[in-house]
C-alpha cells in the first residue's frame, strides 16, 4: 500500500469505516509502552554530544561581539595562533557562504564576514588541546570595530532604513511582510452588533533545553566529514554544511545523538557546526564545541516579542464576524525562520472558531538582539493569546459565558477556514466538555470569591505542514525496514527523536503492523549515512508523516510475510494474522508458527527482506501566494482551564491547576501523550509568568543565566491534569495527530482570563510580573473610585 | 600557571586515582577523567541540577564542588545505581529508575540523571514522601520537558512498588475533578 492510499475515506481506521479498529483491538497502539530509550536514559548510559571523545580530540571556542551592531575593521589573530596548544584559528573568512534554514533568506554566516549584528554574534573560533588554551586564545584576537547605530526598538526599525543590518535589501530593515484579507472586513465589523478592539504585547521567551548546544566533527583522511550535532533537524544540517563548506554533500555524514531537549531552539543549522567541521578539516583532528549555557542563551531563536492590535466583531448571540489583525514582530538579528513566523502569525488563528471574515497585517522587523527563530507553536503562540482574550472581551460585553462563546463560535469539522485550510478531524467541542466537566466550571466559575477564578482558552494548530522549507516533490517522511534472521526488525528513520518519543513511536507502529513485541525492534535514527531523508523534528510534523511512512513500509513488508506463510499453509493470505509474535490462521487458530519462521520462509520465497515507505502530503492549500503556509493534512486542537489566585497585597499569581483537554486525534501511546500536554502547560504558564527574555539598553541580555531567566521548579509548577480527545483522523496514522506543541497555546490566555475572573483585571501585556498585577489592580481601583465619585455627584 | 593534582576518588565503590588540573570540579572529572558521562552539565553554574551526584549519600551540584574536596567520599553517580542494585541482590535497574521508565517521566533525559539521584536520596531518607516533599526535595532539579507531572508520579509509583501498594491511576487516567478552592 502506498502511503498516498492513506488519504481520503479509504483509510483502513476511524469510525464507521469498514474494519473500523477500536482501542481495545489495537495490541501496541494506544497502550502506556515504554520507551525504547527509557532505560538508557535512566541509567546514563545513552549517549548525548558532549559525551562524545574522540582520540585526539581539540576543543573549540567561539570569540564573540561585545557590540550590539558594528563593522568589523581589523581582525589579527596571529597571537592567538602563535600560543602553545592552539591548533587553528578561523575567522569570516575562512567560510564566507551565507547560508539559513529558509533557502529565500540566507543571510547568517558562520562567523560574522564584516560586520557584527547582535552582542554575541560569533566572530571568530579557535581549536585547541583543550577548553582553558582555547579561551586564552580568544582572548589574544584583536578585532578593531566601527560601532554603528543600534535598532532595539522594533518600531524604528519599521521606519528607519540606515543603517541597514542586512545591506543590500530593497525592505530596509523590515525582514518579512504579509497582508493577506478574506472577506469584507471592514463592513463585517461596522455591521457587528459588538466590537473589541485592543492591544496586546508578547513579550519574548526562550526554549532553555537543559542541554547546552554541541558538536563534534571529524575529517578523515579519504575526505568525509563526520558531525555529531545537538541538532533537531539532521537533513538541513546536512545540506547546509554542504553549501557552506563546498564539499559535496555525499561527502559529509551528520549524526544527531541523544538530544537533551529542543523545543525549536536546535532547529537552525548553528554556528558552532559549520566552526567544528571547518576546524577538523583543517587541523585533521576531531574537534568539540560545547556553548556556555551563557551562549545559549545569545543563540536564543526563542519566541518573537509581538506587538498585537486586534479588532473583533460578533453579533447580539456571540457569533464572530470579523477578525482584524496588525501585528508588529521583533525578528532580532537574523531572518532564521522568520518568513515562516511571519505567515504563521496570521494565517494559523482561523480554527477552531468560524471566522466570516479576516484580516491580518504583519510585519517582522530586524532588530541588533539575539536572533528569533521558531519555539514551540512557532508564530501562533502569541497571536492565539491575543485573539483569547480578545474573545473573553467580547464574551463580556454580551454577558455570554467564556466557554459558551467559543462553542457557539465552534468551525466544525471537515470544513475549511476562511484562508482555505482544510480541516478534518475536530474534536474541539469534546476538548471543551472535558475542561468544563473536569474543572466544575458551571459551579466554581465566578463563585470562588475575590482573589480566585477560572478561565478558559481554545486553540489548533498544524501536524506538520505540506511546505517543506525547500521545494521539492520528493517524500517529506522516509523508513526503510531490515529484517534480520533472529527476528529482529530494525528501523531507519531520518526522524529526530528529541524526547517526545519518536523513534518509540516508529517502533510501537512496526509492532502493531507486523505483530512482533517492542524488544525485537531495534530503531536507528538521525544519521544521514544509515537512513532515508526525512525532514526532521519541526511543526509537529513526525507522528504524522513519519508514522504514516511506518506503516507504508510495514504493509509492503507483511504483504511478503503473509503471501509467504500463506503459501506454505496453503490457505488464502487473507486467513493469516500477524500477532504477538506468531503467525496465526484466523480460520483455524490451532495452526501458527513463530514470527521467526514467518520472517525465514519469506526469506526464502522472496529473498533478502527489507521495505521501504515514504510519506507525502496531499496537495493542500489556500489558492492565493502564502496559501501552503500553514496548511496542514491535520489540525490538533485544545482547551485548557486554569485556575489561579491572586494575591493582591503582593501581586504574585499562583496556578493551581491547569485542565489541558487535547484532540490529538488517537494517542499511539496516552503516557507520551499525556507527557507532552502536560510539558507544553508547563512552558506556557512559564513563559507567561515567570520567563523573560530581553535584552537591556545597551543590548546586553538582561540574564543569561537558569538562575535569572527563571524556569519554574517542582515548587512553582502548578498540577497539570491532561484529558486525552481522541477524534481519530482519517489520514493520520491510526488516526493519530500532534500532541507536542498545540497544547501551550490555551495556557497564556486562559491564565490571563483566569486573572480577570478572580480580581477583574485584563492582563494584556506578558509576563504577568507582580508589579503589572499591582499597576492593573491600582488603575482599576482609581477607575472604581472615580466612578463612584461621580455616581455621588 | 595551572597546577595538577593528583588524588584518589571513590566513585561507585571503585576508587580511582586521579590526575587533574586543579581547578577542575567533581563534574569535569567524572565526565572527562572517568569517562563517567551520566551526569549532566546543564549549566555549570549551580543552576540546573543536571550534574546532582549523591556524596556520602546526598545530592550535590558536581559542577560547583572541585573534585579534589571530595577525596575521601563515597561518590555515587547514575551509573552506580544499577550495579549497587543487583550486588544488593536486586534485579535489573534501580527500582527508582525503572518508575522513571515505567511511567513515561523520561523525555529527553538531560535532566533525569540529576532528578533520579534527588529522588533516591530523597526515598533513602523518607521512604513514603508526600508530594509536596518531593516538590521540595526534587526542586534543585531542572526539568524543561514534563512539567514534572510524570516525575512525582514515578516517584510515587516507586513508592508504591516497595511498599507492595498498587499505584495510583495516572494523571490521565482518572478523570480529576476539581477539588474544592484550597485556603
Ligand atoms: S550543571 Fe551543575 S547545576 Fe547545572
Ligand atoms: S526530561 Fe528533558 S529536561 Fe527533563
Amino acid at each position: 500500500m502506498s502511503a498516498r492510499d492513506l488519504h481520503g475515506p479509504g483509510a483502513p481506521w476511524g469510525p464507521g469505516e469498514p474494519g473500523a479498529k477500536s482501542n481495545q483491538e489495537f495490541v501496541t497502539v494506544g497502550k502506556p509502552h515504554r520507551k525504547v530509550d527509557g532505560i538508557a536514559k535512566a541509567t546514563g548510559a545513552a549517549i548525548y554530544a558532549d559525551d562524545i571523545t574522540l582520540p585526539g580530540m581539540l576543543h573549540a571556542k567561539t570569540l564573540r561581539s561585545p557590540h550590539p551592531h558594528a563593522k568589523i575593521r581589523r581582525i589579527d589573530t596571529s597571537k592567538a595562533r602563535a600560543l602553545k596548544g592552539v591548533h587553528a584559528v578561523i575567522t569570516g573568512e575562512s567560510m564566507p557562504i551565507k547560508y539559513g534554514v529558509i533557502p529565500w533568506t540566507p543571510d547568517e554566516n558562520a562567523l560574522a564576514v564584516d560586520k557584527v549584528r547582535f552582542i554575541g554574534d560569533p566572530v571568530a573560533a579557535v581549536a585547541a588541546i583543550d577548553e582553558d588554551t582555547a579561551n586564552a586564545a580568544l582572548k589574544l584576537i584583536e578585532v578593531e570595530y566601527e560601532l554603528l547605530h543600534t535598532f532595539l526598538d522594533p518600531r524604528e526599525s519599521l521606519v528607519r532604513a540606515e543603517p541597514a543590518i542586512h545591506e543590500g535589501r530593497k525592505e530596509g530593515n523590515i525582514s518579512k511582510s504579509v497582508q493577506l484579507e478574506f472577506g469584507q472586513v471592514d463592513e463585517a465589523l461596522a455591521s457587528a452588533d459588538v466590537v473589541v478592539e485592543d492591544d496586546y504585547f508578547f513579550h519574548g521567551s526562550t526554549h532553555a533545553p537543559i542541554e547546552p548546544h554541541c558538536a563534534v566533527a571529524t575529517y578523515s583522511p579519504d575526505g568525509v566529514l563526520t558531525l555529531w550535532s545537538a541538532t533537531q533537524i539532521t537533513h538541513y544540517v546536512h545540506r547546509a554544511l554542504s553549501r557552506v563548506l563546498e564539499l559535496p554533500a555525499h561527502r559529509i555524514r551528520v549524526i544527531q545523538p541523544c538530544l537533551g531537549g529542543a523545543f525549536g531552539g536546535k532547529s537552525d543549522p548553528f554556528s558552532l557546526e559549520f566552526c567544528v567541521a571547518k576546524l577538523a578539516m583543517l587541523t585533521g583532528r576531531a574537534v568539540k564545541m560545547l556553548w556556555t549555557r551563557e551562549e545559549v542563551f545569545y543563540a536564543h531563536r526563542g519566541r518573537h516579542p509581538m506587538q498585537l492590535h486586534y479588532r473583533s466583531g460578533a453579533t447580539k448571540d456571540g457569533k464572530l464576524t470579523g477578525v482584524d489583525a496588525k501585528i508588529l514582530i521583533d525578528g532580532g538579528s537574523y531572518s532564521s525562520f522568520g518568513l515562516v513566523t511571519t505567515y504563521y502569525s496570521g494565517q494559523l488563528l482561523t480554527g477552531p472558531y468560524h471566522f466570516p471574515t479576516y484580516r491580518f497585517d504583519s510585519t517582522r522587523v530586524f532588530t541588533n538582539k539575539p536572533p528569533c527563530g521558531p519555539k514551540r507553536g512557532h508564530g501562533s503562540v502569541q497571536p492565539r493569546f491575543a485573539f483569547e482574550v480578545q474573545l473573553d472581551q467580547l464574551a463580556e460585553k454580551l454577558a455570554l459565558d467564556p466557554i459558551e462563546i467559543r462553542r457557539r463560535n465552534f468551525q466544525g469539522d471537515f470544513t475549511r477556514t476562511v484562508n482555505g485550510q482544510r480541516v478534518t478531524s475536530n474534536g474541539f467541542l469534546q476538548c471543551l466538555d472535558e475542561v468544563e466537566r473536569a474543572s466544575r466550571w458551571r459551579e466554581r466559575r465566578g463563585k470562588l470569591g475575590f482573589g480566585r477564578g477560572l478561565g478558559v482558552a481554545g486553540s489548533m494548530y498544524i501536524s506538520g505542514t505540506n511546505y517543506p522549507v525547500y521545494p521539492n516533490e520528493m517524500p517529506q517522511a522516509g523508513i526503510q525496514l531490515k529484517v534480520d534472521r533472529s527476528g529482529l526488525v530494525t528501523v531507519f528513520t531520518g526522524g529526530n527523536d528529541i524526547g517526545q518519543g519518536s523513534n518509540s513511536m516508529c517502533a510501537y507502529i512496526v509492532s502493531e503492523e507486523l505483530g512482533i513485541p517492542i524488544e525485537r525492534i531495534r530503531v536507528v535514527a538521525a544519521d544521514t549515512d544509515l537512513c532515508p531523508v526525512d525532514l526532521g523534528a519541526y511543526s509537529s510534523r513526525v507522528t504524522f508523516m513519519v508514522g504514516n511512512a511506518t506503516i507504508d513500509a510495514c504493509r509492503k513488508l507483511r504483504e511478503q510475510l503473509v503471501a509467504a506463510v500463506a503459501e506454505k499453509w496453503g490457505c488464502a493470505p487473507t486467513r493469516v494474522r500477524l500477532l504477538e509474535g506468531l503467525a496465526i490462521d484466523l480460520e483455524d487458530t490451532s495452526r501458527s508458527m513463530t514470527s521467526v519462521e514467518a520472517f525465514h520462509l519469506a526469506e526464502t520465497k522472496f529473498d533478502t527482506l527489507g521495505a521501504t515507505g515514504s510519506y507525502n502530503t496531499p496537495k493542500l492549500g489556500g489558492d492565493y501566494r502564502g496559501g501552503t503556509i500553514g496548511a496542514s493534512p491535520a489540525y490538533s486542537f485544545t482547551a485548557h482551564v486554569v485556575d489561579a489566585s491572586v494575591d493582591v497585597e503582593t501581586g504574585r499569581i499562583t496556578v493551581h491547576d491547569v485542565w489541558v483537554a487535547h484532540d490529538c486525534g488517537r494517542a499511539l501511546n496516552p503516557m507520551i501523550v499525556a507527557g507532552q500536554m502536560e510539558g507544553s502547560a508547563y512552558m506556557g504558564i512559564a513563559e507567561a509568568l515567570f520567563e523573560e527574555h530581553d535584552v537591556n539598553r545597551f543590548g546586553l541580555h538582561r540574564g543569561p543565566s537558569l538562575l535569572d531567566y527563571r524556569l519554574p521548579t517542582s515548587l512553582d509548577t502548578p498540577e497539570f491534569r491532561a484529558r486525552i480527545v481522541e477524534s481519530i483522523d482519517p489520514e493520520g496514522p491510526y488516526g493519530a495527530k500532534e500532541a507536542g506543541e498545540g497544547p501551550l497555546h490555551p495556557s497564556l490566555p486562559a491564565l490571563s482570563n483566569a486573572v480577570y475572573d478572580a480580581v477583574g483585571i485584563r492582563l494584556k501585556h506578558l509576563p504577568f510580573t507582580p508589579a503589572k498585577v499591582l499597576a492593573a489592580l491600582r488603575e482599576k481601583r482609581e477607575r472604581e473610585s472615580v466612578a463612584t465619585a461621580q455616581g455621588a455627584r | 600557571m595551572r597546577r595538577m593534582g593528583e588524588y584518589r576518588l571513590e566513585v561507585n565503590g571503585d576508587t580511582h586515582e586521579v590526575s587533574a588540573p586543579d581547578h577542575w570540579t567533581l563534574l569535569e572529572v567524572l565526565r572527562y577523567r572517568l569517562g563517567l558521562t551520566g551526569s549532566k552539565q546543564g549549566c555549570d553554574k549551580g543552576d540546573c541540577g543536571a550534574c546532582t551526584v549523591l556524596v556520602d549519600g546526598r545530592p550535590v551540584l558536581s559542577c560547583l564542588s572541585l573534585a579534589r574536596a571530595s577525596e575521601g567520599r563515597a561518590i555515587t553517580t547514575i551509573e552506580g545505581l544499577m550495579p549497587a542494585h543487583l550486588r544488593a541482590g536486586g534485579k535489573g535497574a534501580d527500582p527508582v529508575q525503572e518508575a522513571f521508565d515505567r511511567c513515561g517521566a523520561l523525555q529527553c533525559g538531560f535532566c533525569q540523571p540529576g532528578m533520579i539521584l534527588s529522588a533516591r536520596a530523597l526515598l533513602n531518607r523518607c521512604p513514603a514522601p508526600s508530594r509536596e516533599q518531593m516538590r521540595d526535595a526534587l526542586s534543585g532539579n531542572l526539568c524543561r520537558c514534563t512539567g514534572y507531572t510524570q516525575i512525582f508520579e514515578a516517584v510515587e509509583s516507586a513508592v508504591a512498588t516497595s511498599l507492595g501498594l498498587t499505584p495510583a491511576p495516572r494523571s490521565w487516567e482518572a478523570p480529576p475533578v476539581a477539588k474544592e478552592a484550597r485556603p
